[in-house]
């Protein structure tokens, strides 16, 4: 196979598990197999898809000042943004925050799924290669600074109390980044030219 | 591996971006030469027109990079009282109470970061338009620096929405999103495009395969 990151041609013999082969002129990964690599990422991604509906459906923060409490969902900010005039930030939050990781995972349940079962999913390569465009665009774990940032900034004004979805949003993160760090795309295309 | 070590380039193969499936290319194929077998994804050689790309990418976001700091992000009234705030009178005020950590993770993620990246990306495009054969292990690293942090640029855009969606109280207290937040996505944005069209490949097109390999292939 050729480097992705300088082009030079290798030939990669087997690679245990656990074990990274790297490029020898620039030092790029070209590839780490993990452990039930497939089963591992099913799983994370369950998991990851109901912490996203529990993160979505309960309220996210609430805010006390002089007893008054206003609670607000994950897509409250969204929503006043675009009120606002300021669709095109709306826009870019939902993106990076709600649809990127539902994209993701969504791609993850469609493509996994089926080749745990040995079938394949029709038009997985597709899907395949619109997860790997998206990921850069799924921002959760950068959303999280932001909170903290913001409690911080408030916590003058006012009391901030973290919601129930907040502490999914929390596991959300580390599920999404488990899943796609135990996700081993040679082992998605081996598995797919052995179905074949 | 051969006797001498080769690109896929110079070997007449194409590596596909999304799979790695290497493809003999065929002979005569424009750009894209055709698809990949495996997944369907457009084959390139090098990602299509990278350096013109990266240029205009870059330079849209220098002068984005203007109205984001200069025009207000958010805009706090408070019992009649109102007051603008820029990312760097944000970053003063934390500094002035006393909240340095803050301060230091905004002014990191929102003024140091998305400079930093424009410089690096500034950097690789001029060295590889001069074929410069200078350092690419240490380039490539950079590139891959700038791929990572880009992202974390976004803090304060998050930190405005969730400021907005909170403090939303009638005349007691109101934040409302102001121009520069947009200017400020759009930097975040073009400066995450431009990292995706640079091709690190380019780097080592000057070199011959074999030069600063470590252990032979």
């Amino acid at each position: 196979m050729a480097c992705h990151d300088c082009d030079l041609l290798h030939r990669i013999p087997a690679v245990a598990d656990g074990m990274t082969a790297s490029c020898c002129r620039c030092g790029a990964v070209l590839a780490k197999p993990k452990r039930n690599s497939i089963d591992r990422s099913l799983a994370l991604a369950v998991a990851g898809l109901l912490l996203f509906v529990l993160a979505n459906s309960f309220p996210f923060l609430g805010f006390k000042v002089q007893g008054q409490v206003r609670e607000t969902l994950l897509l409250t900010g969204i929503r006043q943004l675009y009120l606002q005039g300021m669709p095109e930030v709306a826009v870019l939050v939902l993106i990076t925050t709600v649809l990127a990781p539902l994209a993701q995972l969504l791609a993850l349940l469609y493509i996994l799924l089926p080749l745990k079962l040995g079938r394949l999913a029709p038009g997985m390569f597709h899907v395949f290669r619109r997860l790997r465009r998206i990921e850069p665009w799924s921002m959760t774990e950068v959303f999280m600074v932001g909170i903290l940032v913001s409690v911080v900034k408030l916590a003058k004004m006012a009391q901030i109390i973290p919601g129930t979805a907040a502490f999914c949003f929390m596991a959300l993160i580390f599920t999404l980044a488990a899943c796609m760090a135990s996700l081993d795309p040679h082992e998605v295309w081996n598995r797919w030219e052995g179905a074949r | 591996m051969r006797s001498a070590a080769q690109t896929a380039q110079s070997a007449a193969l194409l590596s596909c971006g999304v799979c790695h499936l290497l493809v003999r290319r065929p002979a005569g194929a424009g750009d894209p030469a055709g698809r990949c077998p495996r997944c369907g994804a457009a084959l390139h050689s090098r990602k299509p027109q990278s350096i013109a790309r990266t240029w205009a990418l870059v330079i849209a976001a220098f002068i984005f990079y203007i109205p984001a700091n200069v025009l207000p992000i958010t805009k706090v009234t408070s019992l009649g009282a109102t007051q603008s705030d820029t990312i760097m009178s944000g970053v003063i005020y934390f500094i002035q109470t006393g909240m340095w950590p803050i301060a230091a993770v905004i002014f990191i993620a929102s003024v140091f970061v998305p400079v930093l990246k424009l410089l690096i990306l500034l950097c690789l495009v001029v060295s590889v338009q001069r074929r410069s054969g200078w350092r690419p292990k240490d380039r490539t690293r950079l590139y891959r620096i700038t791929e990572a942090i880009g992202r974390w640029s976004m803090t304060d855009i998050f930190v405005v929405t969730i400021l907005v969606a909170l403090v939303h109280l009638g005349a007691l207290a109101n934040i409302e999103a102001q121009a520069g937040a947009v200017f400020f996505a759009a930097v975040v944005v073009l400066t995450m495009l431009a990292a995706m069209s640079f091709d690190p490949r380019l780097i080592w097109d000057v070199k011959e395969p074999q030069d600063e390999c470590e252990y032979p292939a």
